[in-house]
């Protein structure tokens, strides 16, 4: 009798020890297959961070060289120094200089004017305009070298590249090499990225503007679909009678987050630019756009914030004899508004990261200056690194990296703003 | 005397496999004890009555025709077991029900003399005459000042700092809860134990100075001794007000209260003193609830 007892106890060990090792392996092949994907997300954030880093870095630096030039009194007129023909008398000089005179026009020139920014005439213009005593000295100026010449510096282009897939001559190549023999080279940190608008010389083009667009179009967006997504998300979830009207509301918003950005984009362009006359490619616009679309996602994630709220603080409030007024925005708004932030900062993150709208209300366009106004045309970092992208000069390429890795810190900025916030609001709980 | 009102509780989870229908004893001294402390009737005037009171929630009835008075200065128990319409009509009684979508209310509740749901009667002011403790503390999240001086500030009730301190001093000390507290006024109120909780939130309704206090199942998440202090509580606040109270356990309502309702099925069984509905009840029904036959 207990034996028999024993023996049924033993099998029904064996069988409950047999299942239990499935269950193990079940779970550890569960927690493999995790690991696995978490391996996968991570390994494609690597590789896209790898190579925006692995391009960009390189634009973070940049060369100048230092230019002995003579004021030559014969060639400028001191009434109208912009008038002179800075880069040709530079490129004579630096030609007679390596005793290679009496080519006006010709191509040496021509190859030695391509060693140098353009920002060389502008400074020389501007130097000789400030203090015409100038003209008749000889003065160093210490101007960016030009982008190809910068390539060079970079070791991105060698004397080895095939000729036809760089743009520096064998001639151009030597001069640089003599120039930096001869100590006048100097890398430094490319301050100019960040301090200057767009331009068509991309030794000069710089994400300031863009910085400046984003971030007037930014507020815009934030000044109104914060306001009017939380109201309208309070009213529907406390206050709006739940009938088919609410419900057909609903729906429509919750439709209205999944269409494609680019419809919004449109229909700015028809109703803000088209019929409003709001000026084109302005922060104005860029903002009423995006706030149109970050409106869905703000008022969704509002309403699904304040329902987290216990009802039993409703309670609590209502039978104090709080109305209801009162009861929303003393109690349930400010325990949901850890919530609502988070929400909202997520929303207008990715507002900022939006493209396609920005394309149909002129915000691709190029645009150098820097706004100092929302009624002001500029570009916005999104449109900025489909500019560069596009463009046909080989070192806009790596300063589209550098304004990818500007743009993403903006959104780590963001999200980690969102979460700190939600940590501090939420330790009241 | 305490102690055996305690043991009362096993008298009851005995009497539930007890073969004999009978009220166990310690229930029944309990509740005389209740209902009769210095040996006259402690009963008040009547403060509330309710007539005809139907509770729908959408096309379910929820409450039938309830009639009912309730004495001021008294403690009333609303047992029954659960779903019977306790809760429901205790909720009646400062339109709390109003905030739940497709709820309706039929019949009249009069509030010395005056009907509750008449258009004219603004439900804010009626909850801040009648205040109420939910079965779970719900503190707010703020500090246990701002608890209590929630009511005085949205009403109007105090001129000054000073006053409004008072007052907050004043129902701490009424809640029986001053002591453990006072050096800590502005730490939050949801960081005390639970029965600290659930007098946090007794002191918060007495702020207001309501004339009733609506308490629904305000033990059933607190441990023996916290339940002890809330149904001392209880008993001191009687003095000055009209209180109601839904309770699951007999022993509680035979300990606390004098007059004791009990509903089933959302009807109105039988209502009387709660000696008498504890020794002597006129419905079977009564009696199979209070001695555990069901519920």
């Amino acid at each position: 009798m207990t034996e028999t007892r024993d023996a049924m106890t033993a099998t029904r060990l064996d069988r409950l020890r047999g299942g239990l090792k499935r269950r193990y392996a079940r779970e550890a092949r569960f927690r493999l297959y995790g690991i696995l994907a978490i391996g996968v997300a991570v390994a494609f954030l690597a590789l896209l961070l790898g190579r925006i880093i692995d391009q960009g870095h390189t634009a973070f630096y940049a060369h100048d060289v230092s230019v002995p030039v003579y004021l030559d009194p014969a060639e400028i007129d001191p009434a109208y120094p912009q008038g002179t023909n800075f880069e040709q008398m530079v490129a004579q000089q630096q030609l007679a200089s390596r005793g290679l005179e009496g080519d006006a026009a010709g191509p040496l020139a021509a190859e030695m004017r391509g060693l140098f920014s353009s920002e060389l005439k502008f400074e020389i213009a501007r130097r000789v305009a400030e203090d015409p005593s100038l003209i008749g000295q000889t003065v160093t100026f210490d101007v960016p070298v030009s982008d190809e010449a910068d390539l060079y510096f970079k070791d991105e282009i060698s004397i080895d590249t095939p000729p036809e897939q760089r743009r520096l001559t064998n001639q151009q190549i030597g001069w640089l090499d003599q120039l930096e023999d001869d100590g006048n080279v100097r890398a430094h940190f490319n301050s100019r990225l960040f301090t200057s608008g767009d331009s068509t010389e991309p030794e000069l083009a710089g994400v300031l503007g863009a910085v400046i667009g984003s971030a007037l179009m930014l507020m815009v967006t934030a000044f109104l679909a914060l306001p009017i997504g939380v109201a309208a998300a309070v009213y529907l979830e406390e206050f709006a009678p739940r009938n088919r009207l609410s419900a057909l509301i609903e729906v429509n918003i919750n439709n209205l987050a999944a269409v494609p950005s680019i419809v919004y984009g449109l229909l700015g362009l028809a109703l803000f630019i088209n019929w409003m006359h709001l000026p084109r490619s302005s922060p104005l616009v860029g903002g009423l756009v995006l706030a149109l679309m970050a409106l869905p996602t703000i008022i969704i994630a509002t309403r699904s914030s304040l329902k987290a709220v216990p009802p039993s603080i409703r309670e609590a409030a209502l039978a104090m004899g709080a109305s209801r007024t009162q009861t929303v925005f003393q109690h349930v708004l400010p325990l949901a508004l850890p919530g609502v932030m988070t929400g909202a900062i997520i929303s207008l993150a990715h507002a900022l990261g939006e493209t396609a709208p920005l394309l149909l209300i002129g915000m691709v366009s190029f645009i150098p200056g820097i706004a100092s106004s929302i009624t002001e045309p500029t570009g916005a970092l999104p449109s900025l690194i489909y500019i560069w992208e596009n463009a046909s000069e080989r070192s806009f390429h790596e300063r589209t990296a550098a304004a990818i890795m500007v743009l993403l810190t903006f959104m780590i900025v963001m999200n980690a703003a969102a979460i700190l916030l939600r940590r501090h609001f939420e330790r009241r709980w | 005397m305490k102690q055996t009102i305690y043991r009362s509780q096993d008298g009851l989870e005995g009497g539930a496999s007890a073969p004999a229908a009978e009220v166990p004893a310690e229930l029944a001294a309990a509740a005389q004890a209740a209902t009769d402390p210095k040996g006259a009737a402690p009963v008040g005037p009547t403060k509330i009555s309710a007539r005809d009171v139907s509770v729908f929630y959408g096309e379910k009835q929820a409450l039938f025709d309830i009639s009912l008075d309730i004495p001021d200065k008294t403690v009333t128990s609303l047992i029954g077991p659960s779903g019977c319409g306790k809760s429901t009509f205790l909720r009646t009684m400062n339109r709390m029900n109003d905030t739940i979508a497709g709820a309706r209310v039929t019949g009249r509740i009069d509030m010395d003399g005056e009907d509750i749901n008449a258009r004219s009667l603004d439900p804010v002011l009626l909850r801040a005459r009648v205040g109420m403790v939910f079965q779970k503390p719900n503190p707010f999240p703020k500090s246990i000042f701002e608890n209590v001086a929630y009511g005085p500030r949205i009403h109007g009730l105090t001129r000054s700092k000073a006053e409004l301190a008072e007052v907050v001093e004043e129902s701490l000390r009424r809640a029986g809860l001053w002591e453990e507290v006072a050096d800590r006024l502005h730490s939050p109120g949801t960081g005390l134990s639970g029965g600290q909780q659930q007098r946090l939130v007794i002191a918060r309704a007495i702020a207001v100075n309501p004339e009733v206090i609506l308490m629904d199942e305000p033990c059933s998440a607190l441990d023996p001794i916290a339940t002890a202090k809330i149904e001392e509580l209880i008993d001191e606040l009687r003095e000055r007000y009209c209180i109601v109270i839904v309770t699951h356990s007999m022993a509680q309502a035979a300990r606390v209260s004098q007059r004791t309702a009990f509903f089933h099925m959302g009807r109105l069984i039988e209502t009387g003193d709660t000696e008498e509905i504890f020794t002597n009840p006129r419905e079977r029904r009564t009696l199979d609830y209070i001695t555990g036959r069901f519920g």
